[in-house]
């Protein structure tokens, strides 16, 4: 076996161990990440070799000193671009950071570092994470590893992508609507948002602040309470970040899902544009949930479909309000004009994206006088509903379950004339974000040779109980130990198709 | 009374917004420390630069000072409160948008006294108090364009909205120099108006005499000193009256105060077409504020300025007196470490508000910057009282006390400047004195009483002040009388 096969969790038992060193294990995934990247686009920034194996190299060092082990020591792992690195450009996939150097490492990524995790690379991303396919990347399209015609979902995609094709044992994303669990539902891995507050948004370069979460992208669900286990915690840096000391995620990964009631609200699985093959897929996956012990029942989220509306009113609001600070003045891209107000004109018309443009009008709009009541109040008030009905859904039920993504991947290009199709495909997630609620997705099946996920939610801090019932799913199918065919593009790449 | 007469009465009515910087050591949302006049932009952070991703955080110790000045002025404290976002483009604001309180601010329903310069008081309400952030300087170089300096930005802020309670520009000073007054005394801000960390705008309007409706009101901007706010709102004031005499409308705008030209200009309009699109910060939680804290704040709340003024007049100071010593805090608390030493008030008080307020001013020197020490004064005022020094002799050694805080007793002692109040001693004088001057004695001998006066007066010269006056003008009248 490869060392890039292996997961966060065995390439960190094995460099604890000594069997491997971390320096091993660094060139090995680096190989593997040169060698799909020219097919995938993942990275927008791959660390360079010595910049990789440098921080790999002193893993080694502090494991021969006797220093204990992180539980991250060793595992190469991808960031996405809206997360800063110090002195590691952060672009956000736009123009307007195109050069951006941050001077701090965002609290997760100091985390990582003190994990003893190795950074591979910053990932392609949707810009500002404002997209659903990573093909709002000021750059390049990233794609999907299982088939390269199509989106691998977004807008975490390169950090998914990369996963998936072992360019990086582990990847950080963002989920703001579902851009964790969306595009690791598309390439077939593993994605996590946790609890509103579980994790530190220091650092996280802010798209929606009330819904913005970083979680884990992975290769199993093992890996994925690994990653939580060294991200989640209080920051005094984040005065939203919880309190609420967190749990032992690991130890959860045992407990089974036995006895565990889960509801399947019907309003997401029929919800418009839900492909009848992945709803299929969905209801097997339920079905096996309760072969292992859950008892599943449909139930009622009534004002869930009205979720992507309240969601496309607050994100773009708060956008509208946390993107304002790009005007050329203190750093990013600066187009000189005649006078400042020119000059902000100039520097945020050319610097962002249409997406981004787009949803910074919405969200003026949205918080305007004479349209606020109207839009932002009304849309708040959608969102205090749907975490009542939530609540009062969780009195009933320990998790609630439903298809992650509408639709499995989408070819490239499908979407991009039209936004409110590519809206759409965060039909299922957005509401978790509005609830401030955790949410799994996992691999349940393939329809036509590309994966798709399950999603399953749980009440606010209840990760350990998301956890135990994804890892006793993902014991019982394997879905998530299928690899996308890769190699074989690649040697059809290199054959000169 | 005529028509014209009649509408020739017109009410200025007038309400300030004023921005008070809290003096606590480090910023609003981030741990810089708050700083004037250092080199630009040497105490900034990724948060108060607004780098992407940093996040704020609030200050705790800013809340409190928040509270404490909410309190000082009567204001109801919000149970719970929260933070908004201001948003507009402006170079100097880091995020493109300040953090405020729009629609839960922190205090609300306050007054203040005020003491009014022809006597009385004026309860102006307080609308409310909110907290907010600094934003940066811009400094405009002919040569270079604008550059920005972001060593404010974040410095906490209190926005103080008056009800538009006030009568007359000299009342809008009156209610400045109370709320300044006040704001030092509870400890919260320097308040120093041309450091900016008191900053002032007014709505102004007029309407005819009786009125219960409000005129046009029209916002003034950049007034940078009490004389400017007072100068600006009489200049406004007569330009709406002038405005409505000829019949015109007065329009509702934002002016800007022109300091040189002595008048105010209205603002471009470009400026000021401001929606500011408040939204709650999803950045900060609600700020559940403890009524036990708050209640422990209000406990510590020093004497306030009403409360000094009227224990000072209890010691029988004139209303006049007490409200000079108070609006010169460092006086004022010079002053009762007198009175703790067990100095009488009215003399401590006459001695700080006269000799040393006049040497102050001739030297353009603040208190603070002196050497005289309250057991300095404390010590003199006694030597006068023993009669051991005569006041003339006082005031002539003060000047020294307060260059190099010279203990008085020493210098009288090394320069033998105590009284002679020996009755041979000083009647020998006497008897030489007059001798000198027949002249006088002759005039006095004659009716003419004045004389008596200057003959004291070359007893005194004589004695080079040492003499007891009181002593010597008995001795000076019985040798005549002889």
């Amino acid at each position: 076996m490869n060392l890039h096969e292996l997961t966060a969790h065995e390439v960190r038992n094995r460099v604890a161990r000594r069997e491997v060193s971390a320096e091993e294990v660094a060139r090995a995934f680096l190989e593997r990440r040169d060698a799909v990247e020219e097919r995938l686009q993942a990275f927008i920034t791959p660390l360079d070799a010595e910049a990789v194996l440098s921080q790999a190299r002193a893993v080694d060092e502090a494991l021969a000193r006797g220093e204990s082990a992180g539980l991250l020591c060793g595992v190469p792992v991808a960031v996405k671009d809206n997360i800063c690195t110090a002195g590691l450009r952060t672009t956000c996939a736009s123009r307007l950071l195109a050069d951006w150097v941050p001077p701090y490492d965002a609290t997760v990524v100091r985390r990582l570092r003190r994990a003893g995790a190795v950074i591979v690379g910053k990932t392609n991303m949707d810009e500002f994470a404002m997209g659903s396919s990573t093909e709002n990347s000021a750059f390049f399209p990233t794609r999907n590893p299982w088939d390269p015609r199509r989106v691998p979902g977004g807008s975490s995609g390169g950090s998914a992508a990369a996963v998936a094709a072992g360019a990086a044992a582990l990847a950080l994303g963002s989920d703001t609507g579902g851009s964790i669990r969306q595009p690791a539902a598309l390439c077939g891995v593993v994605g996590l948002k946790p609890t509103y507050g579980r994790v530190s948004r220091y650092g996280l370069v802010a798209f929606a602040s009330s819904l913005d979460q970083i979680g884990p992208l992975a290769r199993d669900v093992t890996d994925a309470a690994l990653a939580l286990a060294v991200i989640a915690g209080r920051d005094p840096l984040d005065a939203t970040s919880a309190p609420e000391p967190p749990g032992d995620y690991l130890a959860a990964l045992e407990r089974g899902v036995r006895g565990l009631r889960i509801g399947a609200p019907r309003e997401m699985f029929e919800a418009e544009g839900v492909d009848p093959a992945v709803r299929d897929l969905t209801v097997a996956a339920l079905e096996t949930l309760a072969e292992l012990g859950a008892a599943v029942e449909e139930c009622r989220l009534p004002t869930a479909t009205a979720g992507l509306d309240a969601y496309y009113i607050v994100a773009p609001a708060e956008a509208s309000s946390n993107l304002a600070r790009y005007d050329g003045v203190r750093y990013g891209l600066r187009v000189p004009g005649a006078d400042i107000v020119e000059m902000f004109e100039r520097t945020r018309g050319r610097g962002f994206g249409p997406e981004v443009r787009r949803r910074i009008m919405l969200g003026t709009f949205a918080l305007s006088a004479g349209y606020y009541d109207a839009y932002y109040r009304r849309a708040q008030q959608v969102r205090a509903r749907i975490r009542r009905e939530f609540e009062e859904a969780f009195e009933r039920f320990d998790l609630l379950a439903s298809p992650t993504s509408p639709t499995v991947a989408f070819p490239l290009g499908e979407r991009t004339a039209d936004p409110l199709a590519m809206y759409a495909s965060d039909i299922c997630t957005v509401t978790a974000n509005l609830a401030g609620i955790p949410a799994i997705s996992l691999p349940c099946g393939f329809e036509g040779g590309l994966p798709a996920g399950l999603q399953l939610m749980a009440p606010p801090f209840q990760e350990e109980r998301l956890l135990a019932a994804a890892a006793a799913y993902e014991r019982a199918t394997g879905w998530h130990r299928r690899r996308p065919p890769l190699g074989l593009i690649a040697s059809a790449g290199e054959g000169g198709a | 009374m005529s028509r014209t007469e009649a509408t020739t009465q017109f009410e200025t009515v007038i309400g300030l917004e004023v921005h008070v910087e809290l003096s606590t050591e480090t910023k609003m949302f981030c741990a810089c420390r708050v700083t004037f006049g250092e080199p630009p932009n040497t105490h900034v952070c990724p948060v108060c630069l607004g780098l992407p991703g940093a996040l704020p955080v609030p200050n705790r110790r800013a809340v409190e000072f928040a509270v404490r000045a909410a309190l000082a002025l009567h204001c109801e404290i919000a149970p719970v409160t929260k933070f908004d976002r201001k948003n507009y483009h402006y170079p100097d604001l880091p995020k493109g948008y300040q953090i405020s309180q729009y629609d839960r601010p922190l205090g609300t329903g306050g007054y203040l006294d005020v003491p009014l310069p022809e006597g009385g008081v004026r309860r102006v309400r307080i609308r409310r108090l909110h907290l907010e952030e600094d934003a940066g300087k811009s400094l405009h170089d002919p040569r270079l364009g604008t550059l920005v300096d972001l060593n404010r930005a974040g410095v906490p802020l209190i926005e103080i909205v008056s009800e538009p309670d006030l009568r007359s520009p000299e009342e809008a000073r009156a209610y400045l120099q109370e709320l300044r007054n006040v704001m030092l005394y509870a400890g919260v801000s320097d308040v120093k108006m041309e450091e900016g960390s008191l900053r002032c705008d007014a709505n102004i309007s007029i309407r005819p005499a009786g009125s219960r409706e409000f005129g046009a009101l029209v916002e003034i901007k950049n007034m940078n000193s009490f004389r400017s706010v007072k100068q600006a709102l009489e200049y406004e004031a007569e330009r709406q009256r002038a405005l409505v005499l000829s019949g015109e409308r007065v329009e509702r705008e934002t002016r800007h105060w022109n300091e040189r030209a002595g008048r105010t200009t209205p603002s471009r309009s470009k400026e000021e077409a401001h929606d500011y699109r408040y939204f709650p910060d999803p950045d900060l939680v609600p700020l559940r504020i403890d009524a036990e804290w708050v209640e422990s704040i209000r406990r510590s709340l020093p004497e306030l300025p009403a409360q000094r003024r009227a224990r000072y007049e209890g010691l029988g100071l004139s209303a006049y007196d007490a409200a000079v010593l108070v609006d010169e805090r460092p006086l004022a608390d010079f002053f009762d470490a007198c009175l703790a030493l067990g100095a009488d008030a009215k003399q401590a008080a006459n001695w700080l508000m006269v000799e040393l307020q006049g040497l102050l001013n001739e030297k353009g020197r603040e208190l603070s910057a002196t050497r005289l020490t309250p057991e300095g004064l404390v010590a003199l005022l006694r030597l006068i009282e023993e009669g051991t020094i005569t006041g003339r002799i006082a005031k002539e050694i003060f000047p020294e006390m307060v260059e190099s805080g010279a203990d008085p007793r020493s210098l009288v002692e090394a320069r033998g400047l105590s009284q002679i109040a020996d009755r041979e001693e000083l009647l020998r004088v006497v008897r030489e004195v007059l001798a000198q001057h027949p002249a006088a004695v002759e005039d006095y001998r004659k009716g003419k009483t004045n004389a008596l006066g200057f003959l004291v007066g070359q007893v005194m010269k004589a004695t080079r002040g040492r003499a007891n006056p009181g002593l010597a003008n008995e001795l000076v009248r019985r040798v005549l009388e002889e």
